[in-house]
């Protein structure tokens, strides 16, 4: 396990810090055996993983956010409060995030240095946003460019988690036209493990399971071929939707909040885009598993998946054509018959001169050929 | 570029590309074989049978007496075959909400477990019809390659959109994509292939059965 030595940056074990907050053990292994199960381990590894967790110092985390719009820190901080997951977050040593921090200025600068100095090659860097590659000067943070910090910051780094749909994949801004040049943080960083927790925002449990994951093992978990984990992203919003059966049957909704709608009937004519979408919001849900889109009667928007701001509209069912229209075709069928006309001309033509140049035999040639 | 991307632009730009050329190449060939025209009979009709060409479009739907004991295979298999097809075209959902996007029109769908079992029936029913070509001499015979490139092209719409609504061999969206593709190559090379006897098979009904009703063998 990768543990970080520093007294100044890292004070006490995780251990340690939830007890002087109040949370029992019962607690906490309850919140281990929650964690286990949706990161697809063993029931047995729960005890493990509150053991190393609880033993682990408070793991060195520096966040920068780049292009992007704070719903990912949004949505970690801003759960119900207070739920274990943010007192786990409390407890990692957020030793840089300038949404967060209090300190400003070049006093929140030398924080992120002294952490980086204090803790090379242990922290962890954790990104949100894209990272504008057409001019450095369309996102900077105390002057220095979103790409020079990167490449500074991801040096000293154990590993690095891009969070949030922006950082893993570029997300809107990369959007067409992408006028920023936009890319994601895999584009640039080619040398450090990279666990990609897309989302627009990312579920809250996701980025909490995936710090367990690296306190309990001090390694990354299992990546699919985006480099998301697949014990959160390895089944489709479809796959696990409670309207899946309605699909099955044929059953949807026709419009918004339509009986059906209200029915639970399946959403994929309003545009669902739950086939094709690989994320945890059908079965970890958001606000303290209240709800999800689905639930609330909209349908997915494929959030977590590369470019899903171009892959067509939005409320187009995904059996229906990003563009193709009508008058497309009606367009198509003139300039077929333009070209029908021309060959029939063609043909025409060579029936005619084929029959002009015809010459006729007459019973008398044929006879004097036998002979 | 990722399987989404793969997806959007199958049902995009491809798409487009394959409908403008299916529908450029149908109506082309129709001006091509309307065009060509034939040659007015001048000889005295031997039987005096208006409606001739129409009777038979619906006639030769039917066997004639005796073929369905001689050809079962060919008859049943076809039958099979032709209404499984149609009912996955036009009764699954997802395929009359791609209907209504373009033409702005729609209608009941069937159960999707109806669908699959159509869509199944008419897999079953395209294999034992290859089946049946290879081992029946004179079918292997008059086959050509036309005859089975025109059954792959018919079969692979059915096929992936099988393994896709199932989500088998392939990831979902990968193969989604993919039956999008083996759709659009159909849609293609339909007007230059076998396949255009979608729309020319009544078209030539008619004329067969208006020129032999002239003739004396009037349906």
């Amino acid at each position: 396990m990768k543990q970080t030595n520093s007294p100044k940056v890292l004070q006490g074990t995780v251990g340690e810090g939830l007890e002087q907050r109040g949370i029992t053990r019962r607690e906490f292994l309850k919140f281990c055996t929650a964690l286990t199960a949706m990161l697809a381990l063993p029931p047995s590894m729960a005890s493990v993983m509150a053991e190393a967790i609880a033993k682990a110092r408070r793991q060195s985390v520096i966040w920068l956010s780049f292009q992007e719009c704070t719903g990912c820190t949004e949505s970690i901080t801003r759960s119900h409060s207070p739920t274990l997951e943010t007192l786990i977050f409390d407890l990692i040593s957020l030793d840089y995030h300038h949404t967060l921090q209090a300190a400003s200025a070049e006093a929140a600068e030398l924080a992120r240095t002294q952490a980086m100095q204090e803790n090379a090659g242990k922290y962890l860097l954790v990104v949100d946003g894209s990272i504008p590659m057409g001019d450095p000067g369309y996102s900077t943070i105390a002057g220095i460019s979103n790409y020079d910090m990167l490449i500074e910051t991801a040096k000293g780094a154990a590993a690095i988690v891009a969070v949030g749909t922006c950082a893993t994949y570029g997300g809107l801004p990369k959007a067409d036209p992408n006028p920023t040049g936009a890319v994601a943080v895999s584009d640039i960083i080619k040398d450090k493990p990279i666990i990609n927790v897309p989302g627009c925002p990312p579920i809250p449990v996701v980025m909490t399971g995936v710090l367990a994951h690296f306190l309990t093992f001090g390694s990354i978990p299992e990546l699919d071929d985006l480099g998301r984990p697949k014990s959160f992203y390895g089944e489709t919003i479809h796959d696990r939707c409670y309207r899946r059966p309605f699909y099955d049957q044929g059953k949807f909704a026709q419009t918004f909040d339509d009986e059906a709608a209200r029915m639970g009937w399946c959403l994929f004519k309003l545009g669902c885009k739950g086939p094709v979408t690989y994320n945890a919001c059908a079965t970890t849900k958001w606000n303290d598993g209240t709800s999800f889109p689905i639930q609330s009667g909209h349908g997915c928007i494929g959030c977590s998946e590369p470019n899903f701001w171009d892959a067509g509209p939005l409320y187009k069912a995904l059996s229906m054509p990003v563009s193709a229209t009508a008058s497309m075709l009606g367009a198509a069928a003139v300039a077929g018959a333009a070209a029908g006309v021309a060959i029939t001309w063609h043909n025409r033509s060579t029936k005619a001169s084929a029959k002009a140049a015809h010459e006729k035999v007459t019973p008398q040639e044929l006879l004097r050929e036998d002979k | 570029m990722n399987h989404l991307d793969l997806l959007t632009f199958a049902r995009g730009d491809a798409l487009n590309w394959a409908l403008i050329l299916f529908a450029a190449g149908v109506v082309l060939r129709l001006f091509e074989i309307f065009g060509l025209g034939r040659k007015a009979d001048l000889a005295k009709p031997r039987t005096n049978s208006p409606g001739s060409g129409w009777r038979t479009v619906f006639t030769r739907s039917l066997p004639p007496q005796g073929l369905l004991n001689r050809e079962p295979v060919t008859y049943v298999g076809g039958y099979v075959f032709h209404l499984g097809l149609f009912a996955t075209i036009l009764f699954f959902a997802p395929h009359i909400e791609f209907f209504d996007d373009l033409f702005g029109i729609s209608w009941p769908n069937l159960p999707s477990a109806l669908v699959d079992a159509s869509a199944v029936a008419a897999i079953v029913a395209l294999c034992v019809l290859l089946a049946h070509r290879i081992t029946n001499p004179v079918k292997r015979m008059l086959s050509g390659f036309g005859d089975y490139l025109a059954w792959a092209l018919t079969l692979l719409p059915l096929l992936t959109g099988y393994l896709s609504f199932h989500h088998l061999l392939f990831e979902y969206t990968l193969m989604l994509s993919l039956h999008l593709f083996s759709v659009e190559l159909l849609l293609v090379l339909l007007p230059f292939t076998k396949l255009f006897h979608t729309f020319s098979v009544f078209i030539s009904r008619w004329y067969n059965g208006d020129i032999f009703g002239r003739k004396g063998t009037a349906s």
